[in-house]
């Protein structure tokens, strides 16, 4: 019973982070500027990863649950893969965004809201 | 379903390329690389579950980390056209 809420928990999530995942890149796609991508990608970063890597901890879970020690070491590993996303995304996207306004890449505008 | 995950990834990730080989401005370009980088990872990691050998997450650790340093290193090339040079200069002008 613990087994098959847990699977269905976990397919949920990763098909949660891959509608976040498609969805982050297709904004990286179709957005005008490179700020408004920077947007996209923060989505595919923070929720994409978050709920994929989630799925992922709760099959390792699952592994525990069904008397599998060595998935307890999985669980951790993907514990600090998430940490490490969570602290390089939004540094990686900061210097992004500065590089960006340094090297002269002006903001994207809407031209029918006149002066930018 | 981890099969369905792992294309999935390599989906967006070739959406990701387009990006990178469009991108008018090399922002664009670095950010495309950056997000490539962040789905390498994941990648990574669903196929360590998919070919049930979950180790490969220390891979994927790795990369995060190497994904995070070479995604600066570029950007600092780009504003300052080397890696650190143009500091040591200036603050020695001073």
């Amino acid at each position: 019973m613990m087994v098959q809420v847990l699977d269905v928990l976990s397919w949920l999530s990763i098909a949660a982070g891959l509608f976040f995942m498609v969805v982050g890149t297709v904004g990286i796609l179709r957005l005008p500027d490179v700020y408004t991508r920077l947007h996209a990608a923060g989505m595919t970063d923070t929720m994409g990863a978050g709920f994929l890597l989630l799925g992922m901890a709760l099959q390792a879970v699952e592994g525990v649950s069904l008397g599998e020690v060595s998935y307890g070491f999985v669980l951790v590993r993907l514990v600090f893969v998430y940490a490490f996303l969570l602290f390089t995304s939004p540094i990686a996207t900061h210097a992004l965004a500065r590089a960006g306004l340094a090297g002269g890449v002006e903001p994207w505008t809407n031209e029918e809201e006149g002066e930018g | 379903m981890f099969l369905v995950a792992t294309i999935g990834i390599l989906v967006t990730m070739s959406l990701a390329l387009i990006r990178a080989l469009l991108g008018p401005t090399v922002y664009d370009r670095v950010l495309a690389v950056n997000t490539f980088g962040t789905k390498t990872v994941l990648l990574i990691a669903a196929l360590g579950f998919l070919t049930e050998r979950p180790e490969f997450l220390d891979l994927a650790l790795v990369y995060a980390l190497i994904n995070f340093i070479g995604t600066i290193a570029v950007l600092k090339f780009f504003e300052y056209g080397d890696l650190g040079l143009t500091r040591r200069v200036e603050r020695e002008a001073e």
